[in-house]
């Protein structure tokens, strides 16, 4: 890697009053602005689309109510929970596969590859094949099945204290256990259950209503918080537990906090868009690239996120004209050249495991 | 002791073809219409009782035993081979996303290109399972530390869920394919086309001879590359003749039977324990037959449950294999400190 030139460079500071230190990463501010910027103007231009045409300007100013009445309701009734729903799923698998990515010290480590999804999927299914959904809705399924299998996950890996490596290992595991249950049922409904079912596994944000938007939202409004204020400590696990414990941080209770704090956001976000595929473990190393840091930064990961579930579900809709295709393909075709590309960069890769 | 070993050996040898040939017998009897065992015996000895029975033994449970023999074998072999070639205790055809390889080429083949009989498309499975199994080996690689078991069963999962979601996408396009697809990606011996038993045997009996030659370089390589290249092994030439039983034999069998998981796992820990047992300890002169023995054993064993836990309809082996298969992998990896095999 080239040096960055002197402007983007790290700079430590320290004031004397009030008294502050750190250090200024203005790449990393940079990139977070650039991203966030472009997925908001990819927000707003997925509003634009639609069977009743509305002008860019319009957009923006339907958004804040003022404007025409007909283009305040399709825009705020009709478009804006969907491209809600993207938003927040793509912030919630960004920051979600960045904290796995940092805990476990390894770039493939994100929550879709250790089965959360994979158990959300499996009940989501089962109930759709089953007919038996116990009153709840299949987002709350969902959410249930992330949930238990991620307690599974860690009941199953600790051991005296749970490592990084052995949550992977055994979240594969469980994973490959839990596609195979939803196999068996998808095999076992008829058709038309299957082909819901199947739908569903791919990740979709057609006909998304604002009772998903709302409890994504709250999720993310607890979560994000806790999330992004143990940053610090996760920057210290990046080092190894006996370092991080040698600096003070509180290994076992710290990682325990992330995995919950990682498995809700994964969770809400599977139960509002069903489990886009590679948005969790490509766009925290996009950030990670972007920003030129040493460990996928949370935040930036988690407009990655949403820049791209929102790029996506535009070219999903785009591409080809007259059908909707769900999200998920689009980000399981971007997740290839991602692959490629950690292949080509060996060096910069993480030693994990 | 060389006597108690060889008798050991012989105990072994017996208990395993026992095994096989009593696991066969039950699978041709039992299922939605059992059939007694003697009268099984006798149609088999070509007096059947009746020819209701004589025809459901022939034209489908006979087929079906002899299928999952045979990919069962040619699963195991691929599994313990993929364990010595990359010494990862955690390799198997379906967690390294070789089946997974596979299979997507054959749903590309089938749903898309329009290929309909078994030689049109084994040949795309061939090339999947190639494919999938050099990426995930150099996604495995990346990093300061090499290809530890956990990068390379993570680099399999991450392969294996690109796949699965191309795989969607063509299926959910085509109401038919979803139909046949759901059933096929479960992993089934079931309502198998017998004559595509004949046509994967070439592949399968060339991939066993490659698989079964590579034993003695197999046994040079476990004592470390550099060991090996010094006992004049040429590294390179055993890696591609591996690589090419691997794919032969996981290509042929997905093409047919679907992606199994598990099974190329358990099985060849199962014949190090044996093999430990009876004194042989870890040749692969043995390991290598022992797995492809023994994989039969529980594909069919979990065929016949299939069939017997919920009747009348079936659960399919695959699903099972990966419920017995699930536990034990996450058993060796709490159990061992995962170092190479």
């Amino acid at each position: 890697m080239s040096a960055p030139p002197a402007a983007l460079s790290n700079r430590p500071f320290r004031l004397t009053f009030p008294p502050v230190s750190g250090v200024l990463r203005p790449r990393l501010l940079l990139t977070g602005v650039g991203v966030a910027v472009g997925a908001f103007l990819l927000f707003c231009w997925g509003l634009t689309i639609g069977d009743y045409p509305v002008a860019f300007t319009d957009v923006i100013r339907a958004l804040w109510g003022s404007g025409d009445a007909g283009t305040v309701i399709v825009v705020q009734d009709l478009r804006l929970p969907r491209a809600l729903v993207g938003l927040l799923v793509g912030v919630a698998f960004g920051v979600s596969g960045a904290v796995f990515q940092t805990m476990t010290r390894n770039p493939l480590a994100s929550p879709d590859m250790i089965g959360l999804t994979e158990g959300a999927g499996t009940a989501v299914v089962a109930a759709v094949v089953l007919g038996w959904t116990g009153g709840l809705g299949l987002s709350t399924l969902g959410l249930l099945g992330a949930l238990a299998t991620a307690l599974l996950v860690y009941a199953l890996a600790w051991k005296g204290g749970a490592t990084g490596y052995r949550i992977i290992l055994v979240g594969i595991g469980v994973s490959w256990i839990c596609s195979s249950a939803t196999n068996f049922l998808v095999a076992r409904g008829n058709r038309f259950e299957a082909e819901a079912a199947l739908g569903w596994l791919v990740g979709n944000l057609n006909g998304r209503t604002w009772s998903q938007v709302d409890s994504l939202a709250i999720a993310l409004a607890v979560l994000l918080p806790v999330t992004l204020g143990m940053g610090r400590w996760m920057r210290t696990l990046m080092l190894g537990d006996d370092v991080a414990a040698g600096l003070g941080t509180p290994v076992q209770p710290v990682r325990l906090a992330l995995l919950l704090a990682g498995v809700g956001l994964v969770a809400f976000g599977t139960a509002a868009a069903g489990p886009v595929a590679f948005v969790a473990l490509a766009c925290p190393q996009i950030a990670q690239r972007l920003a030129g840091t040493s460990s996928p930064p949370p935040l930036v990961s988690g407009l990655t996120g949403a820049f791209v579930v929102l790029g996506s579900d535009l070219l999903a809709r785009e591409a080809i004209p007259g059908t909707e295709l769900p999200v998920g393909i689009v980000t399981g075709a971007l997740g290839a050249p991602v692959l490629l590309w950690l292949l080509i960069r060996v060096n910069r890769a993480g030693s994990g495991g | 002791m060389a006597s108690g070993r060889r008798l050991r050996t012989t105990v072994l040898v017996t208990l395993v073809v026992a095994l096989l040939v009593l696991l066969s017998l039950l699978s041709v009897a039992l299922g939605a219409l059992s059939v007694p065992l003697d009268q099984v015996v006798r149609s088999v000895l070509g007096h059947p009782p009746s020819r209701l029975i004589d025809n459901v033994i022939w034209s489908v449970r006979v087929p079906r035993t002899l299928l999952g023999l045979t990919t069962g074998a040619a699963l195991g072999l691929s599994g313990a081979l993929m364990q010595a070639l990359t010494r990862n205790p955690l390799a198997d055809p379906g967690i390294l996303g070789v089946s997974a390889g596979a299979s997507f080429a054959i749903v590309l083949a089938v749903g898309v290109l329009g290929a309909t009989s078994l030689y049109g498309y084994v040949w795309f499975a061939f090339g999947g399972a190639l494919v999938a199994s050099v990426v995930v080996f150099f996604l495995g690689r990346l990093g300061r530390s090499g290809a530890t078991p956990v990068k390379l069963a993570l680099a399999g999962v991450a392969v294996t869920s690109l796949l699965q979601s191309f795989t969607s996408a063509i299926v959910l396009t085509d109401q038919d394919a979803l139909d046949r697809y759901r059933f096929w990606s479960a992993g089934t011996l079931a309502d198998q086309d017998s004559g595509d038993l004949v046509r994967i045997l070439p592949f399968l009996a060339v991939g066993a001879v490659l698989a079964l030659s590579c034993a003695p370089a197999l046994n040079s390589m476990a004592l470390g590359d550099d060991v090996a290249a010094s006992l004049g092994r040429r590294l390179g030439l055993v890696r591609l003749q591996g690589v090419t039983a691997v794919v032969l034999l996981t290509g042929a069998s997905v093409a047919v039977i679907g992606p199994v998981v598990f099974l190329g796992l358990v099985v060849p820990h199962i014949a190090r324990v044996l093999a430990q047992w009876v004194g042989i300890g870890p040749d692969y002169r043995w390991l290598l037959p022992l797995s492809a023995a023994l994989a039969p054993v529980l594909l069919l064993s979990a065929d016949i449950l299939g069939r017997m836990v919920d009747r009348p309809t079936e659960i399919q082996a695959g699903v099972l294999v990966a419920f017995l298969g699930g536990p034990f992998f996450i058993v060796l990896v709490r159990r061992r400190k995962l170092a190479e095999v």
